[in-house]
């Protein structure tokens, strides 16, 4: 018989894995578009990284929830209220400044994320955060560089990626709201309580917008709901590219 | 090499075996090289277990291993191998083998140079990172291209004497 312990952390493991998933989809969207060779390498290889999380984090919520569904199951076969990723993954990846200040804000979440989870009492959330924290400081590292040299490079450049900053903002209050799950989770320390790696990432974040000669936007508008399955617009057509082949053709294999 | 149907293989047999199993996108890298073979050994019921933990968490290279390791362990003789990904501790670059460091750089590849991946102060265009030795001519006169390159284990970096391209094994 299945707890409600593994549930929570199979749901967890779940919020986690759908944001790797959904944004490694967005980010290979660039494979052979990007501003220059290399960006298309370095975007398909950030997108592989998050892929390799999500694999290990949704074949650890099938396992706990035990009800026979694999890694693939949960990425191809479930419908948009199931996934509970945060709605900042699923925006459209709009023009290249905006899908730099998306990779920014996410990046320098899952590194406090990352950094906090590599002391869970979940052996497999424990073994993902000490793999994956590595990575996302790469990530990190390159969002923050393209965001300065857009933001401090000619008026155009700097205008798109403040645009695209203002766009996305709004959707990393949802990061850091902390939620019944999650407060549960993190007393068993299992989980972090997500409002806790908020000063932190303003630190981070601030230093990039500053380097960057950018402004950080002013909002009161803090949309929210992925993680109880409510998504935005843009989220029904990435899911129906990311799992229309696995559904129109089951169980094709390379 | 006798097989495993004449005797029960030692798990130094078994290492042997696996020594000749390259990584698929480094051929010139055995895992034990590389520092992914954790573990092997084989258990009371007589199946091989063969424990393989991932460079990266999205390594496509793992599941080509994965086989690779079936298929040699099968022509040696094992009928029964299982092999585990294990994720703890994390691989990072201290697990390379002195060998597979000197591979690598014979093979035009500058190895990891120490350092974690640290967010450096990062110029307007070009990541200010430590010079590395270019694997070519040996000059350290050597700037980063791209954090990312090939393969998500490699940087590319650019000699400013010889000219030439070269990968490097990123440090994490």
């Amino acid at each position: 018989m299945r707890t409600t312990v593994q549930s929570d952390v199979s749901a967890y493991c779940l919020r986690l894995g759908d944001d790797a998933l959904i944004l490694a989809q967005r980010l290979v969207e660039w494979a052979a578009r990007s501003p220059q060779i290399e960006e298309d390498v370095a975007l398909a290889n950030v997108a592989l990284d998050l892929l390799g999380q999500a694999r290990v984090l949704l074949a650890r919520a099938g396992q706990l929830e035990g009800a026979g569904r694999d890694e693939d199951d949960l990425a191809f076969l479930r419908e948009e209220p199931d996934f509970l990723n945060c709605q900042l993954v699923e925006l459209d990846g709009g023009d290249f400044g905006r899908t730099m200040a998306r990779l920014l804000l996410f990046s320098a979440w899952q590194v406090e994320l990352y950094s906090a989870l590599t002391r869970s009492t979940d052996e497999i959330v424990a073994g993902v955060a000490a793999k994956a924290v590595k990575e996302v400081t790469y990530h990190l590292d390159h969002a923050r560089s393209w965001v300065v040299r857009l933001g401090d490079g000619t008026p155009e450049s700097a205008r798109r990626v403040q645009a695209g900053l203002d766009e996305v903002w709004p959707y990393s209050f949802e990061l850091f709201e902390d939620d019944e799950l999650v407060q549960d989770l993190a007393s068993r320390g299992v989980a972090v309580l997500p409002s806790t790696l908020r000063a932190a990432w303003e630190r981070t974040v601030g230093d990039v917008i500053d380097e960057a000669r950018l402004a950080v936007p002013e909002t009161t508008w803090r949309p929210a709901g992925g993680r109880r399955g409510l998504h935005t617009e843009a989220f029904g057509f990435l899911l129906a590219e990311l799992q229309h082949l696995h559904r129109s053709h089951p169980g094709a294999t390379w | 090499m006798t097989g495993a149907k004449d005797r029960v293989p030692t798990v130094g047999d078994l290492r042997e075996v696996l020594a000749q199993v390259t990584d698929p996108e480094l051929p010139f890298l055995s895992l034990a090289d590389l520092g992914v073979l954790r573990d092997v050994r084989v258990d009371d019921r007589g199946h091989v277990v063969v424990e393989l933990t991932p460079t990266y968490s999205g390594c496509p290279a793992l599941e080509a291993m994965r086989d690779d390791v079936v298929t040699a362990l099968a022509a040696y003789g094992c009928q029964h191998v299982e092999v585990r990904t294990v994720l703890l501790p994390a691989w990072s670059t201290d697990d390379l083998s002195e060998d597979g460091r000197r591979k690598l750089a014979a093979a035009g590849v500058a190895p990891p140079s120490g350092g974690r991946p640290v967010l450096v102060s990062l110029g307007p265009t070009r990541a200010r990172s430590t010079a590395l030795t270019c694997p070519q001519c040996g000059s350290t006169q050597t700037e980063e291209l791209s954090r990312f390159a090939a393969t998500s284990c490699q940087s590319l970096w650019r000699c400013l004497a010889c000219r030439e391209p070269f990968p490097h094994f990123k440090a994490v």
